[in-house]
């Protein structure tokens, strides 16, 4: 499987195994296990070869800023600052998964940023000062987050406007009914001990929940690959050998319990890594299993042919912005969340862009590309924690404001000129 | 030759504003027949293509399939009736691997859950069916060169079983031997009781797939020719409209015609 493509034999691939590339499939099922474990790096590495970034370089780049970060100051890798790190990853991270599915479509949606602000602001208003119960209030801040996406892809879609422009406009328009929401009350505070506040802050304090979750992650992997390889060598296919698949699920455990461990150190496992975790897990099987999935990444590589092929595009595009819009919503409830408020401040810091920056860099590190068709949402793990590393990091150290926001844009442009050099690297191999 | 034909177009007329496209246009192909539609350009082969296709249908004209009348008026109705298009661009998704691409649109699923083995399955059997070499059918069609991409269009458009197959310019970016791999294919296809028409300008290939040779010139029927008895010159003249000039003469020097 190519990185992050939607082809048939990958795995619901973890941080470390996002697929080998399948032209090598039928030499690497006749070699032995040595060379299916240099095939395997090889594939992590990407390359020249396909055009393609493996997650290697990243993985690298992330061991890098650990040590540079760990040295300058030593709390950054201890427990509680990891445990930390996995919680303020899941608010972006959500946000980033939406701006996957768009980006997946070769599209783009720059509201992001103020759509969650007004879902947190939506929560608060709702529920402080009206009184709405917790859950109905829940329900309609990340509705409303749908609808707004649903309003996107209309004018998208429907009307033919870029989907950057309207975005755009929404930014503005969003972050504008935010602010006008909380104008009369300013800051509301959110009811510490309630369902919203225990999505950042409720932790399993059992050992056994982040063992079971990483048992049942590598498990499950390991059964899914093994299962699929008999199915192909039942009907003859050729298929990545077996020793490949418990390389992969080796590598795959040896960083779920590493991180099950260090969570236990602290706390346990957080309910926001959970839900987090889960929301990758369906939107990776939706996008690569599934009949829906496959028709948004034929609209990414070509959206003549996904016309042809019968494709309802502009149905596809409405539902995109809806489920970036819907995700949107729901990870600002876990920056409010965190928070423990919806203020116009944070309202403003949203419409100035920071989360959507950090949330396309995300998208972008991890491997998905800008131009569509390539990427999944497992590549938003990696980017995000590579992402929040650096603010953690510069946070720890105190680093100011206007220093950060240069560093966060310079790691955009680094990610996004590096996946338009790949891109260069397929045109020059004859691909158009 | 004595079926009648699957596909006769009959007086078929269209036109552009002012601009008189088709005109009273005839033609027929058979099962097991491969017609070569052969024209200069602005001839009025795409227009020709494109009413076939359903993509914009005919002024006026009689489409009849397998001897009845039948309307063509949407992509939709062509595809139903069994007419498969290939066109120039090739329309694929890059980014998706062979297989996905083959069955883009009419995935095999088990209640929305890709069967990928099934259709990894059908692909393997289809490409060994048609002889077609690629290194493996999971490779995204990007990394494929341009003559395996044509065979993957092809042989995506076999999917649906049609019975008639338009093929668009299909040997207009390849090289000398990946044009003859695809020749080999088209008359594979053939034989296995397809109709085709192949829309051309290379004299070469049409004398070495087609059985039968209709010329466009200016928007109107100007030859039909058995290729078996017919001369690449009497070709050229009759799309040139001219039975000696420049071109022609050139081309009697060598087989590497024309354009």
């Amino acid at each position: 499987m190519s990185r992050g493509g939607p082809h048939g034999d990958g795995g619901p691939a973890g941080p470390g195994s996002a697929g080998p590339v399948t032209t090598t499939r039928e030499r690497r099922a006749a070699h032995g296990w040595q060379d299916s474990v240099r095939e395997y790096v090889r594939d992590l590495r990407g390359g020249v070869r396909d055009g393609e970034r493996g997650p290697l370089l990243v993985i690298a780049g992330l061991i890098v800023i650990w040590i540079v970060f760990q040295g300058l100051d030593d709390k950054f890798l201890s427990p509680r600052n990891l445990s930390n790190l996995s919680v303020d990853i899941v608010g972006t991270g959500l946000v980033a998964v939406g701006i996957v599915f768009v980006l997946l479509i070769r599209e783009i949606d720059l509201s992001v940023g103020s759509v969650s602000g007004l879902a947190g602001a939506a929560f608060a208003v709702l529920n402080v000062n009206q009184g709405v119960p917790e859950w109905l209030a829940v329900i309609v801040a990340v509705a409303a987050g749908t609808a707004v996406g649903a309003f996107h892809g209309f004018f998208h879609a429907w009307l033919g406007v870029p989907a950057f422009v309207v975005t755009l406009a929404g930014l503005l328009i969003w972050n504008g009914l935010t602010l006008y929401l909380l104008g009369a009350s300013g800051t509301i505070n959110i009811d510490e001990e309630g369902l919203v506040a225990s999505l950042t802050s409720r932790h399993f304090g059992s050992d056994l929940a982040a063992y079971a979750v990483a048992t049942l992650g590598t498990g499950g992997y390991f059964l899914a690959a093994r299962r699929r390889r008999s199915r192909h060598l039942a009907t003859g296919m050729p298929y990545r050998p077996g020793g490949e698949i418990w390389l992969r699920t080796g590598l795959l455990a040896v960083v779920a319990f590493a991180g099950a461990h260090t969570l236990n150190r602290f706390q346990g496992l957080p309910l926001a890594l959970l839900i987090f975790l889960v929301i990758l897990v369906v939107s990776d099987y939706v996008l690569r299993r599934t009949r829906y999935g496959r028709r948004v990444y034929a609209l990414g590589g070509g959206v003549e042919a996904a016309r042809r092929a019968g494709i309802g595009v502009e149905r596809v595009r409405v539902a995109m912005f809806m489920v970036s819009g819907t995700l949107a919503a729901f990870g600002g409830l876990f920056v409010a969340s965190g928070l423990t408020s919806a203020s116009p401040t944070t309202a403003r810091a949203a419409g100035s862009g920071m989360l959507l920056i950090n949330a396309i860099a995300a998208a972008v590190i991890g491997g998905t590309s800008l131009f569509g068709g390539r990427g999944s949402p497992w590549s938003v793990l990696l980017g995000v924690v590579v992402i929040q590393s650096i603010a953690s990091g510069m946070g720890l150290l105190g680093v100011q404001d206007a220093v950060q926001f240069m560093i966060t844009g310079g790691v955009l442009l680094a990610a996004v000129a590096a996946d338009a050099l790949s891109r260069r690297a397929q045109a020059r191999r004859g691909r158009p | 030759m004595a079926h009648p034909p699957v596909l006769a177009l009959r007086g078929i007329t269209k036109r552009f504003g002012g601009v008189q496209a088709l005109v009273d246009v005839d033609l027929q192909v058979r099962a097991g027949e491969v017609v070569a539609l052969a024209g200069d350009n602005g001839a009025g082969k795409s227009t020709l293509v494109k009413v076939i296709s359903g993509v914009s249908p005919a002024d006026r004209g009689i489409i009849e399939w397998e001897g009845r009348p039948v309307q063509v008026k949407r992509p939709h109705d062509a595809h139903a009736l069994g007419i498969a298009t290939v066109y120039q661009d090739l329309a694929m998704c890059d980014n998706l691997d062979v297989v996905g691409n083959l069955f883009l649109g009419r995935e095999i699923d088990r209640v929305g859950v890709l069967d990928e083995v099934e259709m990894e399955r059908r692909a393997r059997d289809l490409m060994r069916a048609l002889s077609i070499r690629i290194p493996d059918v999971r490779m995204p069609v990007a990394a494929l060169s341009a003559g395996q991409r044509q065979a993957v269009a092809i042989s995506r458009s076999l999917m649906g079983a049609p019975k008639v197959l338009l093929l668009d310019e299909p040997t207009a970016a390849l090289g000398v031997e990946q044009t003859s791999h695809l020749l080999d294919l088209i008359e594979g296809v053939r034989d296995r009781g397809m109709a085709i028409i192949l829309i051309s300008h290379n004299m070469g290939d049409i004398k070495a797939v087609a059985d039968r040779v209709a010329v466009l010139r200016l928007g109107r029927n100007n030859g039909l020719f058995d290729v078996s008895t017919v001369t690449q010159e009497q070709i050229i003249s009759s799309v040139t409209g001219a039975a000696d000039n420049a071109v022609a003469h050139r081309s009697k020097g060598g087989e590497e015609a024309w354009p």
